[in-house]
């Protein structure tokens, strides 16, 4: 293989892997602070894709076509409402159901999910079929052999990067993540201490789902394309990844994201037989990988979750 | 005033004997089904909307004998609901028949449900082979052609045009596989040779790998067979990756959605389909002007033609034997030469039309445009590596 394809699989392994670790690291940060497993999570992506394109259409409506401009305010309008949604969902789905069995929270979460896929598809403008999503970022590219090196996906990979690092840094170094830590740690302990458990649930849930509209912005950006079951599969991976690199663990949802992208692209690139197989060669190697370390690879440690 | 009086009556008596016997029409109820959500619902809804206006027109009919009802089932273009769906209307028995199925794989998956209850059936748009030759039930039909008569066209025109090498993406379903195999099998026929060929699941979204791989073969041509939704993201990721084959597809991507999702990537895209474009049918400007009348919201599509033609011939026959499911297999064995919007139609011994047409199509300017009315076969345009 020359080295120039190699070149070419990994950029689009890393762009996967972009989009997977952002969507298990929202996994990661509901079950370190609430212990629950959130299965509408990739749907919020796909709503979080398609508010953004509903911002840059009406913007473009009102004649608002500057592209940075456009990609900044769609960006950040997709996040904040997706991040108000998830806070919804935590404060009447989530919360109320803390003392029940988990297995509940994670069918009605299920359930959430169908509820968010089928209402793009029966209620947005001919929700059922795919939509173009625009080329927002410049499309410079420059190719040696078989590798073209595109500026979008360069620019994607490193905000992408520099989103993770400022969730670390929040969880890591302000008196928030403290107070999300504090409570994934000991809840009653944390209430004690005077603070706000419903308020830091909220504000995790909101950041988590706001992470996952900007995967679902990078996502649009990647592909330019858009459809109301997007989600589903994203969602499958980004859990898998958060539990192959270990729940609760931010950089475990980062391996495990990366990690699966890899394997997807070693499925359909390197091994002998056909690419079709390579969601079933990359899912085989991550239960492999959880039957051999059920805690994930990075393992959850107590004293550092979240 | 006695002798007006029985004036008066014996006018009326007279009245009612000339005007005849004034008798309500017995209700006759059909079924359409189709994938009316999903990737694929615009073809799904415009063949509903289509089949819709054959029924309302023949209600409008005074010469009608019967008052049909449409009972439209939703078969999400998937196997199971597919089924569920058929052996709902099989299993009613006020059913008599029932225009059935766009997507192949639903459709081979639903013939044995047909044949069980006997509910007589003609197919709108699968394309499979199987679904008509792949059994003998003499209650399936199908009023549109098969994958095998478009892609030997396809395999045919496509080298014609000069191209030599192919990289071939398929979904790895029935239908993608059955398209896969015999765009392959022309294809070498007529002297084009396959680099590489991959299949991909058909919930699958990203095609990178797979056209990284295609991009290191070099091919002249990217070869898809599938659905829309898989054609937009292959289209769209070829140009992400610099891929600067031609692409081509088959009938599955022949939609406006197709068109809308993959925005001006769309342009040059070649693809083949059965039967002449609406405007050139037998019947098809006066198709459109009745669609229009009736104000439907959504677009009859490609195959919404192919709906009406098998509703209407699916009324003729009920209105010539009368509403009995056997009664309406039988006389469907000898349909020769029937005169459809989509041309004539005569079905063979396994209940396939033997005459339908294929239409080679090109996007020209956001529209599927026939390849013989564009810029690309009068030279004005080029498509790519031309």
């Amino acid at each position: 293989m020359d080295i120039g394809l190699i070149a070419q699989h990994t950029v689009n392994g890393l762009m996967l892997g972009l989009i997977y670790s952002l969507v298990a690291v929202g996994f990661t940060l509901f079950f370190g602070v609430l212990n629950v497993i959130k299965f509408s999570h990739g749907d919020m992506l796909t709503w979080g894709v398609f508010t953004a394109f509903s911002v840059y259409l009406g913007l473009a409506l009102v004649g608002l076509t500057s592209p940075s401009f456009t990609l900044v305010v769609v960006a950040l309008i997709a996040m904040a409402a997706i991040g108000f949604l998830g806070a919804v969902i935590a404060k009447v789905l989530i919360i109320p159901l803390k003392g029940a069995p988990p297995l509940n929270t994670l069918l009605i979460t299920l359930m959430l999910g169908t509820v968010l896929r089928e209402s793009i598809r029966l209620f947005y403008p001919d929700g059922a079929n795919p939509k173009h999503f625009p080329a927002l970022l410049p499309d410079w590219s420059h190719s040696w052999g078989h590798f073209t090196l595109r500026f979008d996906n360069t620019a994607m990979l490193i905000v992408g990067i520099l989103m993770i690092i400022l969730v670390q840094i929040i969880i890591k170094r302000t008196k928030l993540g403290m107070a999300i830590r504090a409570v994934s740690q000991d809840e009653e302990t944390a209430r004690i201490m005077g603070i706000n458990f419903n308020m830091v649930v909220y504000v995790t849930f909101a950041i988590g789902s706001g992470l996952a509209a900007f995967a679902g912005v990078i996502y649009g950006l990647y592909y330019n394309e858009l459809s109301f079951n997007m989600g589903l599969l994203l969602g499958a991976i980004g859990f898998s990844a958060a539990a192959v690199g270990g729940f609760g663990n931010i950089y475990g949802a980062i391996v495990g994201g990366f990690l699966f992208a890899l394997l997807q692209t070693v499925g359909a690139a390197a091994l002998p037989f056909a690419s079709a197989y390579k969601d079933v060669f990359a899912f085989g190697v991550v239960i492999v990988l959880i039957a051999i370390k059920p805690t994930g690879l990075l393992g959850e440690k107590e004293t550092e979750r979240v | 005033m006695k002798l007006k009086r029985c004036m008066s009556l014996a006018l009326g008596l007279l009245f009612i004997m000339a005007s005849g016997p004034v008798m309500a029409k017995d209700t006759v109820e059909v079924a359409f089904i189709g994938p009316l959500t999903g990737g694929v619902s615009a073809i799904g809804v415009g063949g509903r909307n289509s089949a819709d206006l054959a029924v309302k027109l023949r209600n409008a009919d005074p010469k009608a004998k019967y008052h049909y009802e449409l009972m439209v089932l939703d078969d999400e273009c998937k196997p199971n609901a597919g089924v569920q769906v058929a052996t709902k209307a099989a299993a009613n028995k006020k059913i008599i028949a029932a225009v059935a199925q766009y997507c192949s794989v639903v459709a081979l998956a639903s013939v044995d449900v047909y044949h069980k209850f006997g509910l007589p059936v003609v197919v709108w748009g699968a394309v499979h082979p199987d679904i008509t030759y792949g059994n003998k039930y003499k209650e399936i039909h199908r009023i549109n052609g098969t994958m095998i008569n478009q892609n030997e066209i396809a395999a045919k025109f496509i080298t014609g045009l000069g191209y030599k090498t192919w990289v071939n993406l398929y979904d790895t379903t029935d239908y993608g596989k059955g398209m896969n195999e015999y765009f392959s099998k022309y294809l070498t026929e007529n002297g084009g040779k396959i680099l590489g060929s991959f299949g991909v699941t058909s919930d699958q979204q990203d095609f990178t790998a797979e056209l990284t791989q295609a991009k290191k073969l070099n091919p002249d041509v990217i070869w898809f067979g599938g659905l829309t939704p898989l054609g937009v993201r292959i289209r769209l990721q070829m140009e992400k990756l610099g891929l600067t084959s031609q692409f081509q597809s088959c009938s599955g991507i022949i939609s406006d959605a197709f068109i809308t999702g993959s925005g001006d990537f769309a342009e040059g895209t070649i693809a083949f389909r059965e039967g002449e474009p609406v405007e050139n049918l037998p019947g098809g400007i006066w198709f459109l002007k009745e669609y229009n009348k009736v104000g439907y919201k959504e677009a009859p599509d490609a195959f919404g033609p192919f709906a009406f033609a098998a509703m209407n011939l699916i009324l003729d026959v009920i209105e010539e034997v009368g509403p009995n499911r056997k009664a309406v297999v039988k006389r469907m064995e000898n349909i020769k030469g029937y005169e459809a919007i989509v041309g004539s139609v005569t079905f063979d011994e396994h209940g396939q039309n033997t005459s339908p047409a294929i239409t080679k199509y090109v996007v020209q300017d956001g529209k599927w445009v026939p390849w013989k009315n564009s810029e690309y076969a009068s030279g004005k345009r080029k498509l790519k590596r031309r």
